[in-house]
C-alpha cells in the first residue's frame, strides 16, 4: 500500500464516484477516498463528507484534488480541523488525481509525483 | 465588548432574518447564481440555533466557534467555508480580546478573504464586511451604512463565486451573500441601540 494517499471531493456525488472508480482501476495499491454534493445529496460540497473521506483514508498523508472552487474552500476548512497532513492541489480535477494515482500506485516518490503534477496546474 | 450573552442573542437574531428572507435570498440567487443561497443559509442557521441552545459555552469564543461549525457542516454551498472561515477567526480573535468588536469583525473579513480570495468590487459577500468594517472603525457605523453597501453590488461585475461564470450578465441583480451578510450586520447593530 502506498503510503501516501488520496482524496477527492466534487461538487456532485456521481463525479466524485466515478472519478474514483477510474482511480482506483489503475490504483489498487493506493487509498483512495471521496465525498461529493452535500448530505443531502444535492449539488454542492459537505464539510462533514469530505472531513470523513481525509479520516478514512488509510494514509496519513493526503494528495487531495477537487472540481470547483467551493469543493475547494471546503477541503481547505476541512484540512484545518484536520490532525493529518492533507495537500491540495490546483490541477485538472481529472487528470491530475489520475496522474497521481498511476504514479503513486507504480511506486514513484513524492518528488516524482509533485513534479508531474505541476504542468497539470490550471485554477 | 462581546459577551455569551449578548454574541448568542446576536446571531439569533441573524437566524431569524435569513429565515425570514430565505425566499429572498434564494430568488437573488436564482438570478446570479443556482437559486440555493436561501435554502444554504436556512440550513447553517437552523444547525447553528441548535448548536447555540445544545452547546457549552463558558466564553464568546465558544459561541463563535460553535457558530462556525454548525455553519460550516450544514450550509453546503461556498458560503459555507466563508461564513465558517468568518466565525473562526472571529472566535480566535475574540480568544484574545473579546471587548474590542471592530477587531473581531475585522479578523472575520480576513478570514473571509483567506478563504475566498476576493477583494473588494467583485460582487460578493467581501462588500458588505469591508464597508461595514470600515465605519464601525470610524465610529460611523448605521443601517444606511449597510444598506447602501449590498445596494452598490447591484452594478458590480462578479469575478469571483459561481456568479462569475455569468460575466456581464452577473451585473444589475444584488449579490445574494452581501444580502445574507448585512442581516449579520443588521442584527448586530439591533443589539446596539
Ligand atoms: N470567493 C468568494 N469570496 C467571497 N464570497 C464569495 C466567494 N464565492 C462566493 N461568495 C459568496 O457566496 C454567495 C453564494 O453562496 P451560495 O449560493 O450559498 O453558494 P454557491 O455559490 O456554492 O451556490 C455569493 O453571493 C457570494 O457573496
Ligand atoms: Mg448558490
Amino acid at each position: 500500500m502506498s503510503e501516501i494517499g488520496i482524496v477527492l471531493s466534487s461538487h456532485v456525488s456521481e463525479l466524485a464516484e466515478g472519478v474514483y472508480k477510474l482511480l482506483s482501476e489503475t490504483a489498487p495499491k493506493v487509498s483512495i477516498t471521496y465525498a461529493g454534493g452535500t448530505d443531502d445529496g444535492d449539488i454542492g460540497s459537505s464539510f462533514d463528507a469530505i472531513t470523513q473521506a481525509i479520516e478514512e483514508n488509510e494514509a496519513d498523508h493526503i494528495l487531495s484534488f477537487y472540481d470547483l472552487g467551493s469543493a475547494k474552500m471546503t477541503m481547505e476548512m476541512a484540512i484545518e480541523y484536520s490532525d493529518k497532513t492533507v495537500e491540495l492541489f490546483d490541477v485538472s480535477f481529472v487528470e491530475g488525481a489520475y496522474t497521481a494515482a498511476s504514479l503513486l500506485s507504480g511506486g514513484a516518490d513524492y518528488d516524482r509525483v509533485i513534479e508531474q503534477l505541476k504542468p497539470l496546474i490550471i485554477k | 465588548m462581546l459577551t455569551v450573552e449578548n454574541t448568542k442573542a446576536w446571531l439569533l437574531r441573524f437566524a431569524e432574518k435569513v429565515e425570514a428572507n430565505k425566499a429572498h435570498l434564494s430568488d437573488l440567487d436564482s438570478v446570479i447564481g443556482d437559486g440555493d443561497h436561501g435554502n444554504n443559509m436556512a440550513r447553517g442557521i437552523k444547525a447553528m440555533q441548535e448548536a447555540l441552545e445544545s452547546k457549552e459555552a463558558s466564553d464568546p469564543a465558544d459561541v463563535l466557534k460553535n457558530a462556525s461549525m454548525a455553519l460550516l457542516s450544514k450550509i453546503g454551498g461556498a458560503s459555507g467555508p466563508l461564513y465558517g472561515s468568518a466565525f473562526l477567526d472571529m472566535s480566535k480573535q475574540a480568544k484574545e480580546d473579546a471587548s474590542d468588536v471592530s477587531a473581531i469583525f475585522r479578523a472575520g473579513l480576513s478570514g473571509i478573504q483567506k478563504r475566498g480570495k476576493a477583494e473588494p468590487g467583485e460582487k460578493t459577500m467581501v462588500d458588505v464586511w469591508h464597508p461595514v468594517i470600515k465605519a464601525l472603525e470610524s465610529g460611523e457605523l448605521t443601517t444606511d451604512t449597510i444598506t447602501d453597501a449590498v445596494e452598490a453590488t447591484k452594478p458590480l461585475k462578479a469575478t469571483k463565486g459561481r456568479a462569475s461564470y455569468l460575466g456581464e450578465r452577473s451585473i444589475g441583480e444584488l449579490d445574494p451573500g452581501a444580502v445574507s451578510s448585512s442581516y449579520l450586520f443588521e442584527a448586530w447593530l439591533e443589539g446596539e441601540d
